[in-house]
């Protein structure tokens, strides 16, 4: 298939690739600009392994075609760092438990940067419901609701100590 | 050590405290690297031919045509790889790629290495294999009748292995029993479904001397680097000292990882082939396909009892559907009787056990390998017992824990067990006694009890040799780094090994960095398995770390003037414990440290010129507090330094290797079962059934589980609540369901693994039984506590709406038809000829899928297709 070029918006960059049109998302974000952080878990979109945020919206890079996200903001697990240090939603999942073997923690970092974004005081049952796309085998997702308990604290106490 | 004492956690300044993983924040930002996040310069995709039909003799394989095609740089096939392999020493019967036959729909053809994945895919499609057709059998008990044709040469009616024990006098013991209970119980086939689908990458060097391929690298998602490196020598045909294996993070294995997989050999036999690097991931319905999970298990269980519990002599007959290769299948096997009798004080076991194969992918090594489908039954039966004889089901436990030290009927050694208190907390927490059967038809709770062991006592290849072997180097800057072969899949494999380290220095576990899993760095460590790394990894860095501390001791005991033994190592400092009283016991050594450190003005946390940034002023610092003369304490780098001073390099080793009392009998397949340490665990479910729909609804577990000591609680929590949680999912809804030898559910939807609002809130409660043996008394955690949870989720349903349910998972289907039958109601045509109370046979399309699409063709003799027709039904 013949290449097309097409410009991506990555974690506030903008990069040109030259592409298949079949291309899909996250083999352009895995291949083509090195960003392995969002992860391939199985191929029919049903473990939220590859999780990246599309215009703030939380998406499956894997069932996405790289070219039809163009002239969007595409967030991926590299770009939720904040300034060189740890956010404090990784910070939490990892104080807590709530990543073991971490294949899937980049995804469930992304759906849940969007929860707190729309919903900073979710219950325990909207949390529950916010991650059931995301698929753990390791935790039994228990350890992940202290972590995210834990990080909307510490969110608050970070706003405090700025007013 | 002040370990004799078992003084409380709080007497650690590392070990027993919370701590984050040492490589969380890789995870968590998604800098770690995982095989499939690896590339090379020059590096094809590889891509597998997988067999279409469940036994066929391969008469041709024409690769011409692929081969021609533009981009393809090789095509390989068995002829590259003729020589056999196994994860067990008497079970070599796989080929990379199929030599002569293929064994199941899945099994490995050919592999085309491309330049990319698209190329190598239509590479596959021109490759043009010739089958000739075989009968095949799925039916394990079917399969022990065939009389020809079998799977394998040298395996009679397809009984891969079979043991048979006794132990005491079983029958004698149910001729004095009161009460004897006899009941078949079913465990369906499951899977790992690591998040990480496996992956490998291959690559050979030039070597300078001979001008051709030399050395091999080999990245791969792997628990067992070592076993690892042996297969590929062996089929190769290489040395091992030519070849790496290095193991990046691994997302996850439970066993699925814990043996040579297929691509792993196939990936190192295209790069060879290609004479360039090769990377092969497997697609999620590859996972499924290279599967090695626990099998399917039939248990014909009998237990006797006198009238008040106690229990007299137990019988087990169990057949377990191997699948198409040996893998690990006599020692699952051999884990189901090993285990089966030992948690309780049981005089007479008899135990059979059949090892079967059939024509489906190989079963092999999962989470509470081979304990978890027999313990099921034990449980569900001992429940059924005391619904019978009308006891609390807790109290009979009671009745019947061992008496420790002891040796158990079948030449187990047990020293700690905390089997008890794990009952009691559970019990106490769940308020056993006031709510069990008291909470209304519809909601009920259900106990159920496990154990499993730390680490093997036997390897795989036996022999005496360490199991694992740990070295140490400290830097003059005080950095400690550790080289273990030991295999971080997520468990927090690095971060114990950390932990130890720093716990036996004293020193900041930020000092400590761990290079893990490579063949070449690391000394060897048999691998990620059978729960075996915090005990034997874990001993060995303590002992790494001990003759390290031992090296500073004397150096700084010079600069104190005061004996080596008078130095007390903890929070970055070395420290004269003769300061206050003098003859304080062992005990209070650490207290006693802790006292000083009040009482010195040195600073807390970071040693001084740890504050000082660049190397001269640090040493001036440290130069000038070495001319102030003796002192009460240095700080770790100073003791170091000194250290190196007057011994040169500081580095130390440790290896750990079973006691010989801990390693079992002598009869055939007494090698498997014996473990230095045993973890146990008791579990409370409480669940509600929904009468209408037969969905079953689990509320709350409470969990504990005995580590022997929790080196770093949250990730204990984490293991036990995991394991908690996955045998929550082969007790609901969990199960591989097959049509024709095809796999109907290979992807993660259709598998149904539980996701977050199907998970249940899960209480994890730790009991530390400080074990002699483990490092500071720890045992393993993250497998123990699996098997308990589906027969207390079976006895939960029991106590909720009356129904035994002896077939796992407790699908809403199997719910309902148990209901209906206990109500005396039509079977619903769903259900015809299914009785999950009373299981019987292998139900091809069992669970809650129905295909009727056209399966693989069949050879007209297939005893599956004349054997059962139309055995199970439809929803239509």
């Amino acid at each position: 298939m013949k290449k097309e070029l097409i410009s991506l918006r990555v974690n506030g960059r903008t990069h040109e690739l030259a592409v298949e049109p079949s291309k899909l998302l996250l083999d352009a974000l895995r291949e083509d600009l090195r960003l392995t952080g969002s992860k391939r878990g199985c191929d029919d979109s049903s473990c939220g392994a590859c999780t990246v945020q599309v215009g703030g919206i939380p998406m499956l890079a894997c069932t996405l075609l790289a070219a039809s996200c163009q002239e969007q903001e595409i967030t991926t697990v590299e770009g939720v760092s904040e300034h060189g240090s740890l956010a404090a939603i990784q910070k939490a999942y990892g104080d807590w438990g709530g990543a073991q073997c971490g294949f899937c923690t980049p995804g469930f970092i992304m759906t849940v940067k969007y929860l707190l974004a729309n919903n900073p005081h979710p219950t325990e049952t909207e949390i529950k419901q916010a991650l059931s796309g995301n698929l753990c085998r390791c935790t039994g997702y228990n350890q992940m609701y202290e972590a995210i308990k834990s990080a909307i604290e510490a969110e608050q106490q970070g706003l405090a100590a700025s007013k | 050590m002040a370990n004799e004492e078992r003084p409380t956690t709080t007497g650690f300044s590392v070990i027993g405290k919370r701590t984050a993983m040492v490589d969380a924040a890789e995870k968590t930002t998604g800098a770690g690297k995982y095989t499939d996040d690896l590339s090379v310069p020059g590096m094809l995709v590889g891509k597998i031919l997988h067999s279409p039909y469940p036994h066929a003799r391969i008469k041709r394989i024409d690769a011409s045509k692929a081969q021609a095609l533009e981009g393809v740089s090789a095509v390989v096939t068995g002829e590259d790889a003729p020589v056999t392999y196994g994860i067990l020493p008497i079970g070599h019967d796989e080929h990379a790629l199929a030599v002569d036959k293929v064994r199941y729909v899945g099994d490995n053809v050919a592999c085309v290495a491309a330049e990319t994945e698209a190329i190598a895919e239509q590479a596959l499609e021109l490759i043009d294999v010739e089958y000739e057709l075989l009968p095949a059998w799925f039916d394990p008990e079917q399969s022990m009748k065939a009389e020809a044709e079998f799977i394998h040469e040298g395996r009679p009616h397809n009984i891969e292995k079979e043991y048979h024990h006794v132990f005491g006098d079983p029958e004698k013991g149910f001729a004095e029993s009161d009460y004897v209970h006899e009941a078949r119980y079913i465990a369906n086939e499951v899977t790992h479904a690591a998040m990480e689908p496996h992956s490998t990458l291959a690559s050979f060097e030039l070597d300078p001397h001979t001008g051709k391929l030399g050395r091999l690298t080999v990245w791969s998602s792997t628990q067992v680097p070592y076993y690892l490196q042996h297969k590929l020598s062996l089929v190769l045909e290489m040395p091992m000292a030519q070849i790496r294996v290095i193991k990046p993070l691994v997302g996850g294995g439970f066993g699925g990882k814990s043996e040579v997989i297929p691509l792993e050999i196939i990936a190192a036999i295209a790069a060879r082939a290609a004479k360039r690097p090769v990377k092969i991931t497997y697609t999620r319905e590859e996972v499924f396909w290279a599967h090695r999970g626990r099998p399917r298990t039939i248990v014909d269980l009998k237990t006797g009892v006198k009238k008040d519990g106690r229990i007299v002599a137990v019988r087990a007959r169990v057949v377990q559907d191997g699948g198409a290769y040996c893998s690990y299948g006599p020692v699952t096997i051999l884990y189901s009787g090993a285990l089966l009798g030992a948690i309780y004080d049981i005089p007479n076991v008899g135990y059979d056990g059949y090892r079967v194969l059939t024509n489906k992918p190989a079963c092999g090594a999962m989470r509470g390998h081979g304990t978890v489908n027999v313990r099921f039954a034990f449980e569900s039966q001992l429940d059924e017992i005391c619904a019978a004889l009308k006891l609390d089901p807790k109290e009979v436990r009671q009745k019947n824990f061992l008496k420790p030290p002891c040796i158990t009927v079948n030449n187990l050694r047990v020293l700690s067990y905390g089997l008890p208190d794990c009952v009691q907390k559970v019990a106490a927490a769940s308020r056993w006694k006031e709510r069990r059967g008291k909470l209304g038809r519809g909601r009920g709770l259900g106990m159920g009890c496990s154990h499993y062991v730390s680490g093997a006592a036997n390897s795989i290849i036996r022999s005496d040799m360490p199991h694992s072997t740990v070295n140490i180097k400290v830097d003059r800057d005080g950095g400690v780094v550790v080289y273990t072969g030991a295999s971080e899949i997520g468990q927090g494999s690095d971060t114990m090994t950390a932990q130890v380290a720093a716990e036996v220095l004293g020193c900041a576990l930020s000092r400590v960095r761990v290079v893990a899993a490579d063949t070449d760095l690391t000394p060897i460590d048999i691998g990620s398995y059978s729960s075996r790394v915090t005990m034997m990894a874990g001993n060995a860095t303590l002992r790494a770390a001990e003759e390290i501390r031992k090296q500073i001791a004397s150096a700084a005991a010079r600069k104190m003037n005061c004996a080596p033994e008078d130095l007390v190592f903890r929070e970055d400092k070395v420290l004269n414990n003769n300061l206050g009283a003098r003859a304080l016991s062992p005990a209070k050594e650490h207290r006693n440290a802790a006292e000083i450190l009040e009482t010195t003005d040195a600073p807390r946390g970071p040693s001084v010129s740890g504050r000082v940034e660049g190397q001269i002023l640090r040493g001036s610092l440290q130069q000038k507090r070495k001319e102030e003369g003796p002192k009460d304490w240095m700080t770790f780098e100073e003791a170091v330094v000194a250290a190196i001073d007057f011994h040169g390099a500081l580095t130390g080793t440790g290896s750990y290797a079973p006691s010989l009392d801990a390693r079992g009998g002598k009869f055939k397949g007494a090698g498997v079962g014996p473990s230095p340490a045993y973890s146990y665990s008791a579990q409370v479910a409480e669940v509600s059934v929904d009468e209408e729909t037969g969905e079953v609804t689990v509320h709350k577990v409470w969990a504990a589980h005995d580590c022997g000591r929790a080196l770093n609680p949250v990730s204990v929590e984490g293991q036990i609540i995991g394991s908690v949680w996955m045998g929550l999912g082969q007790a609901l809804q969990e199960e591989m369901v097959w049509k024709d030898g095809m796999l109907m559910n290979p992807g993660l939807l259709e598998y149904r693994s539980p996701s977050s609002v199907e998970s249940p809130e899960i209480e994890p409660f730790i009991v530390e039984s400080i074990d002699p043996e483990g490092p500071f008394g720890a045992k393993e955690c993250s497998e123990g506590s699996l098997a308990a949870t589906i027969p207390a989720i079976a006895n939960a349903i029991y106590d909720a709406v009356g129904i035994r349910l002896r077939e796992a998972p407790f699908t809403p289907e199997r719910v309902l038809a148990a209901l209906r039958a206990q109500k005396n109601a039509k079977k619903l045509n769903l259900t015809e000829g299914v009785d999950p109370t009373s299981p019987a046979r292998f139900r091809e399309h069992g669970g809650a899928l129905w295909f009727r699409g056209k399966g693989p063709q069949r050879h007209p003799r297939d005893p599956a297709i004349t054997g059962q027709q139309g055995s199970a039904g439809g929803d239509d």
